[in-house]
């Protein structure tokens, strides 16, 4: 009867805990659907009046679907040339066993300790000299940024994996490249979901690097375009608490469908 | 691939190129840069230590340093002390436990920037409001001082990060075998008892790892600073990462930023090499 009694307890302080983590998506989202002069005579209540209005105004402003759009492109573009190209990368340092992998890897693996700020000055001063302060130069540097964690989390899966698997198809008459691609590669791939989660997450919530690569108007992604939306709309809090619940939905539907891929790859990166 | 034939390079090529242009060349140049009156453009001039030698008498960096520190020791022990309870209450055997993981972890999904614009509406609005209505005086005029500033980021880091450290504990305490602690019930060892001396010695490890990883996350945080307080009022919760962006780009002082950059790359490298010394040291005793 105690044990129940307990674990009723420790249920019931988990339910206030939750209510509290949630609170502040709620407060925005209640807030963004009232009027100006509600959000500031009673901010904690409900709407007097549900208006559509803030979120029909910030999706203009954030010109919401080109911005998504941007998102979705570098993200998605840089991700996929990371899961590539770092497995390509790992399954080579793992299958050749020479002094020159190990060096290779080590300086992968060190890179890993280096802070962006500490590169980012000569970075940007580099790439606007040879005119890649752009998209597609934003993306180089993805994965250039992105590499090392991928190598190192693509070498610890691939050591599990027999060679034996690579010389068979080598006798099969395979080349080195259709071994990697149709025999290794779709082995890889719980931890290719892993290297893509923990890079998706990484690149789509990046505000530090685009501000500094992509300035033009029209190529902006989320983060970059809701931070000149605050500056100009910091005292408007009902246009700017829609700018921001639109601009999360993306994330909490990816979330809903995926969240125990996700919560699996996180573990996996952070225990690695 | 026993010999390094074609194929070795061509597999490397890629990420080869983009870690050398990417990381190594910039880095190298950095510390080049931190030694000359690189002013972003033309041929800079040698100066020797005279960069590093300023930073060390300017009270605006040394002020945004030991913030830095400030913040990360609070954060370290505030997110590790909710996100170990946040892993002990979704690993004991309640029924909504998938559900309150769900819940703990979403802000960590989240950017930084955004969060940090989130919370300002908390701070500013709702804290208002609940002062109004309660009328006790602590709710108002958050991050308008320095203290509210501070606490403002930790409370925001520690939504933010609990999660994904619980996350990591999470990973540990379902490691522990359910027999050892059967077996301690019934020779008589409390709740608390289990917890000391079988739960938190096979948890140990986490502590390493969630320790640093909280401590790097801390001490690099730029988006949740640049959009909670802005360094807001008058500099005074500026952190480093922070400080380094603004002398290079807003006052575009680039060799004396650099400088700082090379101080701030030390200092996490250093931390990084510790962790990894005691996971050795670790591994050698296991």
């Amino acid at each position: 009867m105690r044990k129940k009694w307990k674990l009723w307890l420790v249920g019931f302080i988990g339910f206030i805990l939750a209510l509290l983590w949630l609170a502040p998506f709620y407060l925005m989202i209640v807030n963004a659907f009232k009027m100006k002069r509600d959000i500031f005579a009673d901010t904690l209540g409900l709407p007097k009046t549900w208006t559509f209005e803030n979120f029909t105004q910030a999706f203009e402003q954030l010109d919401f679907l080109r911005t998504l759009f941007n998102s979705l492109l570098i993200s998605g573009v840089s991700v996929v040339i990371i899961i590539i190209f770092s497995a390509m990368a790992a399954y080579a340092l793992s299958r050749n066993k020479s002094k020159v992998s190990s060096l290779l890897f080590f300086v992968f693996v060190a890179a890993m300790l280096i802070p962006f700020q500490s590169v980012m000055i000569p970075l940007v001063a580099q790439f606007g000299q040879l005119g890649m302060l752009n998209k597609a130069g934003l993306i180089f540097m993805y994965l250039g940024f992105g590499s090392s964690l991928s190598i190192f989390l693509y070498h610890g899966t691939l050591k599990g994996i027999p060679t034996s698997l690579d010389e068979a198809a080598k006798i099969d008459g395979a080349n080195r490249f259709q071994v990697f691609w149709y025999i290794i590669f779709p082995l890889l791939k719980p931890m290719s979901i892993t290297v893509g989660i923990l890079n998706v997450i990484w690149i789509w919530n990046d505000y530090l690097l685009p501000s500094l690569v992509i300035g033009g108007a029209g190529s902006e992604t989320i983060p970059l375009k809701l931070f000149f939306f605050f500056g100009q709309y910091t005292k408007q809090w009902h246009l700017a608490l829609a700018g921001l619940t639109l601009s999360i939905i993306p994330v909490i539907i990816a979330y809903f469908f995926a969240q125990r891929q996700i919560i699996k790859g996180i573990a996996d990166g952070a225990v690695k | 691939m026993r010999n390094r034939d074609a194929a070795y390079w061509l597999f490397l090529t890629p990420v080869l190129a983009a870690l050398i242009l990417v990381v190594i060349v910039p880095l190298i140049y950095g510390f080049y840069y931190s030694f000359t009156n690189w002013n972003g453009l033309g041929t800079p001039d040698f100066i020797g230590l005279k960069n590093y030698i300023d930073l060390f008498t300017d009270r605006g960096f040394l002020d945004t340093f030991w913030f830095t520190i400030k913040f990360s020791v609070a954060a370290i022990v505030v997110i590790n002390i909710i996100g170990l309870s946040l892993a002990l209450i979704v690993t004991s055997k309640i029924k909504s436990s998938n559900l309150l993981r769900t819940v703990f972890f979403m802000p960590n999904l989240i950017g930084g920037l955004i969060l940090g614009f989130i919370w300002q509406f908390i701070f500013i609005k709702v804290f208002g409001a609940i002062g109004d209505l309660t009328g006790i005086e602590a709710f108002n005029g958050w991050l308008s001082t320095t203290e509210t500033g501070f606490w403002g980021l930790i409370i925001l880091t520690s939504w933010q990060m609990a999660g994904y450290i619980m996350i990591i504990y999470i990973a540990y305490l379902q490691a522990v075998p359910e027999e050892l602690i059967e077996a301690a019930k019934i020779d008589g060892a409390n709740s608390f008892q289990r917890f000391r001396h079988i739960t938190f010695p096979l948890v140990a490890p986490a502590f390493t790892v969630s320790l640093f990883l909280t401590l790097s996350h801390s001490f690099k945080i730029y988006d949740q600073n640049l959009s909670l307080t802005n360094g807001a009022p008058y500099n005074s919760t500026e952190m480093v990462a922070m400080n380094i962006v603004k002398s290079a780009f807003t006052e575009n002082d680039m060799a004396y930023a650099q400088a700082k950059a090379v101080i701030f790359f030390v200092i996490v490298a250093a931390v990084s090499l510790t962790q990894v010394y005691i996971n050795k040291k670790r591994e050698v005793e296991l």
